[in-house]
Parts: structure tokens; C-alpha cells; sequence
């Protein structure tokens, strides 16, 4: 582990694992879907033995993506220090982005239907410029509400003019 | 922050802050179309200019329908319907534009069907311009552009005022931002810097965009000589006109380039035809870029490009409204360049060259690539062609990031961005040592939270303390 993209305290604050969850259920029901049916489609147009490849192909690419699901959910970390936040993301690229507090314009709070089911909510936080991209997604609906709040009350605080 | 910008919930009451220095001892706040006045409208011979347009387009339509045999009486009828028609949508959408200042905003209500009343904070302006096109000129009337952040155009245009209201509005709204009486009268200025109009025709010669043009054109010149002439003049033709076109666009638009300086800011002037007069207040500009391309090297001409938050976003003339300094040697942009970011010498900023193995990545480029930062500024080079110096002040700087693609894994590379407001000039430490990139950002994070607390007020004439 290199110290690039290392936590400024101890450790990065993880995002919930019902983010993992969410998406490990969207995959499986997408795939769970398309396998049979392609394999259904390709036994009965071409032959049965394309049926066992194409849902081999579907396992696989299930447990693939089981996996890198798990990666991409590792590699999101966040940490408030004094005067900016920190937002870590990314495991082919990474980024690491440190916005200060007083270049905060607004933060926003989304949640979607199958979000809200899994208790979760996705915060972001924007500066005068798109190229900052500091979103956090997968925070349990309390630790959104907080951090968002905390952000508010830290952004009045510090603002400074453009 | 963002300006504000939107739809209003009724009237407001009136606030007046105190204006206890008005030089003139009368009541405060009543100049140019402050409160006390009705709302305005624009010049009566709008309707007219921006139907000019409207009408163009349909002309072209008849003038298509006239090749499938309409009679000329139909078609007389026809244009004359449509410049009726053209006349009376603009006359109604002019009746119903009006604007007024109203205590620290300035109104704009407008819409035929649909009522828009927009709100512009006026301590928010990040530049206003007076924009006159040819027609506009002739009948003696300009279009007032006022630009605040995070709009995705130009958010409050006023179209057409007369020449000597809008510039009686432009020192009202300026002198308001800066924090002074509304009948404050416009600022003396003093040129910095004219571009002569030899050494702009010479530069944009010279120019890549030009030279590529010029050099396509030479060599099917030459290969159509040995083959075939009619073809090759039905090519050559729309060649020539386009290489010509690009040098007579720049030239026309950039023409009589001037940069003046005022307690309002920096005042850039220029233009043929149409003709541009932008103001930009102290502390507007995010970031500035200095660029050099390789033919203008022996001359020692840079080009200076600034990032301001108002002129983002926009499409159409986005590049022209953002360059501050089309061509000039290189002590003479550097003397401006100290105007616009005091007690900056870029020269000065201690660099740094990027790591021999990024050499994988940019085989020629990697020995241009260099940072630098200084108490006061960020500073990053990069190009070998066309060489590109982007200077950001840490107190613009919005956020700070780091990125690592897999290549620069490999290589123990890393990238450094110092982010602001969208526009031309993109600060980059590009494949710094992934050892260093984090201290790049940390120490640019913490240069920048110093700078923000030594930033001058909003409102430039105005002593920090008051509100």
C-alpha cells in the first residue's frame, strides 16, 4: 500500500456494505433474467450444447462481477479533517479529491426507490466547478443527513467569495 | 458562490443600505434605473434587430420555395407575411421586457406566454460587457451582457439599449458592486496594453491553424498542376477561402485589441466590425494561461487566456470573451499579467520537472512538463509544440485532486489537478512521482486555506469589516 492515496488518520471512513448489497441484488436479478433467457433463446434457435455455453458465460460473468462489485465498494473512503473533506475512489483509476469547506456551494442528498429500501442515500458535494466529483454514495440515511448537515454548518462557516 | 439567479416570489421590500459617502449629497440610490424609477424597457429599434435575424432564416425558406415554382406575386406575399409576422413577436416580446435595479438586484422580467422575473445579485457579477454588433452600431444601440457564475449562458443580457444608457448602466452596476453610490461616475482608466493590428495579422499568420491551411493548399496545388486542372481548382477554391477566412475572423474579431485598467476592473476593447467592450472587476479572474506556439516563439509572443466564472459554459463565443491578450511580446504580457494577479512574477515561481519515467508515457512532451508553487500562485507547464503555462491563484482554487490511472501505477506516476471554475485554462501537475503527488495536493490544500483568508472583500471598494 502506497501512501498516494493513504487515510489522513488512522483509517478511511467506509461506505455502508448495503451499497454492496444493492448493487450484488441489481446484478443478480439482471443477470438471472438475461442468462436463461439467451440460453433458452440460443438452445432452441441453435443447439442445446450453445445453451451450456451461454449460461456458463452468464455464471461467470456473475461471479466476475460479484468480485468486482466487492472491489469498487472497498475502494470508497472518506475522511473530515479540520478544514476540507476527502473523497477516495476508484480501484483501475483512482482518484482522491480534497475540497475545502469554504468552496463548498451546495450539497445534495438523492436517494432512489431501491436506495431508500436499503436505507441509504448518496451525498455530493459541489464547488463553482463540475471537475471537483466529490460524491459519496451508499451512506446509511443517518450518516448522510449528518454529514450533510455537518457540511452545511462547515461551508457557512468557512465560505469564502468565488 | 453561485449567484443568485432565479425566479422571484413577488416584490421585495426595499432594502437600501446606507451610502453615507454619496459624493453629490443627494438621496441615496437614485441613479440610473435604481428603485425609485419605473421599470424600463429596451430601445425602441429592438424588435427590429432581432427580427433582422428571425427574418433571415425565413427568407432563405421562400427563397428555397421559389426554385418549385411559386409565382413571384405568392412569393411577395409570402416574405411580406413573414417580416409582419417577425416584427410583431418582437415588438410584443420587447413590450414585455423591462428592468430595473431594485436594492442589490437587478430585475429582468420578460416572456410573452411564459412570465420570467430573474433576479441578478449585483455584489455577484463577475464581469459585464457591452456588445455592439455592426448593425447595432450604425443605429447607435449596444447589447448589455451581464455574467455571473454557474449560468450556463449569459444569464442576464439586455438587447438593445441605447449606447449612452448602457453605458450609464454599466458604471451604476459597477460602482454598486464594487460598493459605492449608484451615481458614482464611471472610472478613469489608463491602457495597459494595445495590440497593434500588424503584429495581430502577423501572429495570426503564423498561427497552426493558418499554416496547416496554407500548407494543405500548396500541396494540392502542386499535385493538381501534374494531374488534372479543373478539379483541382473546384478544391483549391473553398481552400484558399477557408485559410483566408480564419485569419480574416481573428483578425476582425481581435481587431484594435486593447487592455485598460480601472478601480472597475480591467477593461478589454476590441473589434472591427462588431465591436466588444468587456469589464472584468479586481479578483474575477480564476486562473490565467500563457501560451506559446512554436512560430511565435523567435518573436517572443505569448497569448494570455483567463478563466472567469460568467464566460463558462458559453458556446458561441466562449474562447473569444475569455482571451485577454491576443498577441504580445512576452515583458509586455508579463506586465499585465502583474496587473491582473499583483504581486505575481510567474518567472519567478521555482519549477519543478516531472519524473525521466514519464518519458513512457510522453516520449517528447515529459522533458516540458513542470510545476511550481509559491506563496502566492500554482504553476504548471506542459507542451513542447504549443507550450501552455497555467497560473492559478491558491485562494481561486476550488478543490484539489489526484488521479492514477493503471499505466501510471505501473510507472509510479500520479496526476495533480487544481481545480476552477470551468474555462480554457486547466491546471495540471501532470505524472508527477506518486511519492510527491500527495504532498503536491496537501501543501496546495493548505496554501489555499491561507489564501482564502487573506482574499479581499467581494466588493472591492469596500473595507473588508463592513457588510
Amino acid at each position: 500500500m502506497d501512501s498516494l492515496f493513504a487515510p489522513p488518520g488512522q483509517r478511511w471512513q467506509t461506505v455502508s456494505p448495503q451499497l454492496r448489497a444493492l448493487r450484488r441484488l441489481i446484478l443478480s436479478v439482471v443477470l438471472g433474467v438475461v442468462g436463461p433467457l439467451s440460453a433458452v433463446l440460443a438452445g432452441v434457435l441453435v443447439a442445446w450444447w450453445l445453451a451450456v455455453v451461454v449460461l456458463a458465460v452468464a455464471v461467470v460473468v456473475f461471479a466476475w462481477g460479484w468480485w468486482l462489485i466487492d472491489r469498487n465498494w472497498r475502494s470508497w473512503g472518506y475522511a473530515e479533517r479540520g478544514d476540507d473533506l476527502l473523497v477516495t475512489h476508484g480501484v483501475l483509476f483512482r482518484r482522491l479529491v480534497v475540497v475545502p469547506y469554504g468552496r463548498m456551494q451546495f450539497v445534495d442528498v438523492t436517494a432512489g426507490p431501491l436506495e431508500r429500501r436499503f436505507g441509504i442515500a448518496k451525498v455530493q458535494l459541489h464547488t463553482a466547478t463540475p471537475a471537483t466529483e466529490a460524491d459519496i454514495p451508499g451512506l446509511t440515511a443517518a450518516e448522510a443527513a449528518g454529514l450533510r448537515d455537518r457540511l452545511a454548518a462547515l461551508g457557512e462557516a468557512r465560505a469564502a467569495g468565488l | 458562490m453561485t449567484a443568485m439567479v432565479g425566479p422571484t416570489q413577488g416584490p421585495e421590500p426595499h432594502q437600501e443600505p446606507g451610502r453615507d459617502d454619496d459624493p453629490q449629497g443627494r438621496e441615496p440610490g437614485h441613479g440610473f434605473g435604481s428603485d425609485a424609477t419605473e421599470l424600463r424597457r429596451l430601445h425602441p429599434v429592438t424588435p427590429f434587430l432581432k427580427g433582422w435575424k428571425f427574418v433571415a432564416v425565413l427568407v432563405a425558406i421562400v427563397g428555397q420555395q421559389s426554385f418549385r415554382g411559386t409565382t413571384l406575386r405568392v412569393l411577395v406575399a409570402e416574405l411580406a407575411g413573414v417580416l409582419v409576422f417577425g416584427l410583431v413577436l418582437g415588438a410584443c416580446s420587447w413590450w414585455f421586457t423591462k428592468y430595473r435595479i431594485e436594492g442589490e438586484d437587478l430585475r429582468v422580467d420578460s416572456g410573452i406566454l411564459f412570465r420570467r422575473s430573474r433576479r441578478v445579485r449585483i455584489d455577484r457579477l463577475q464581469a459585464v460587457d457591452i456588445v455592439r454588433p455592426v448593425v447595432a452600431r450604425l443605429l447607435g444601440v449596444a447589447e448589455l451582457r451581464l455574467e455571473v457564475a454557474g449560468g450556463a449562458q449569459t444569464e442576464a443580457p439586455l438587447a438593445y439599449l441605447s449606447e449612452h444608457h448602457a453605458q450609464r448602466l454599466r458604471a451604476e452596476l459597477l460602482a454598486r458592486a464594487a460598493g459605492l453610490a449608484a451615481d458614482t461616475p464611471e472610472a478613469p482608466e489608463r491602457q495597459l496594453v494595445a495590440v497593434p493590428p500588424s503584429t495581430l495579422l502577423a501572429s495570426t499568420i503564423i498561427s497552426a491553424p493558418f499554416l496547416v491551411a496554407a500548407l494543405g493548399f500548396v500541396v494540392v496545388a502542386v499535385t493538381t498542376s501534374f494531374v488534372q486542372q479543373i478539379a483541382g481548382v473546384a478544391l483549391l477554391v473553398p481552400w484558399a477561402l477557408g485559410g483566408v477566412g480564419v485569419v480574416w475572423r481573428q483578425f476582425v474579431s481581435e481587431y484594435g485589441f486593447s487592455v485598460s485598467e480601472s478601480p472597475d476592473g480591467l477593461r478589454i476593447r476590441k473589434g472591427l466590425l462588431d465591436t466588444w467592450a468587456q469589464t472584468v472587476p479586481p479578483g474575477r479572474v480564476q486562473a490565467v494561461e500563457i501560451e506559446q506556439q512554436l512560430l511565435w516563439r523567435p518573436k517572443g509572443w505569448v497569448k494570455l487566456t483567463v478563466n472567469v466564472a460568467g464566460y463558462a459554459g458559453r458556446n458561441t463565443e466562449g474562447p473569444t470573451s475569455s482571451t485577454l491578450l491576443p498577441v504580445a511580446p512576452w515583458p509586455v504580457a508579463r506586465a499585465l499579467l502583474q496587473r491582473v494577479l499583483p504581486d505575481v512574477d510567474v518567472d519567478r515561481v521555482p519549477r519543478v520537472s516531472a519524473p525521466r519515467r514519464a518519458r513512457w508515457l510522453r516520449p517528447i512532451g515529459w522533458r516540458f512538463l513542470r510545476y511550481g508553487s509559491d506563496e502566492k500562485v500554482f504553476v504548471s507547464e506542459v507542451g513542447w509544440l504549443t507550450r501552455r503555462i497555467a497560473v492559478v491563484p491558491h485562494a481561486k482554487m476550488q478543490s484539489v485532486r489526484i488521479t492514477q490511472g493503471p499505466l501510471q501505477r505501473a510507472l509510479r506516476l500520479a496526476t495533480v489537478h487544481v481545480d476552477t471554475p470551468v474555462g480554457p485554462v486547466d491546471a495540471v501537475a501532470l505524472h508527477r512521482s506518486s511519492d510527491e503527488a500527495r504532498h503536491i495536493a496537501e501543501a496546495q490544500a493548505e496554501l489555499a486555506r491561507h489564501a482564502r483568508k487573506l482574499a479581499g472583500p467581494e466588493r472591492w471598494m469596500r473595507p473588508p469589516d463592513s457588510p
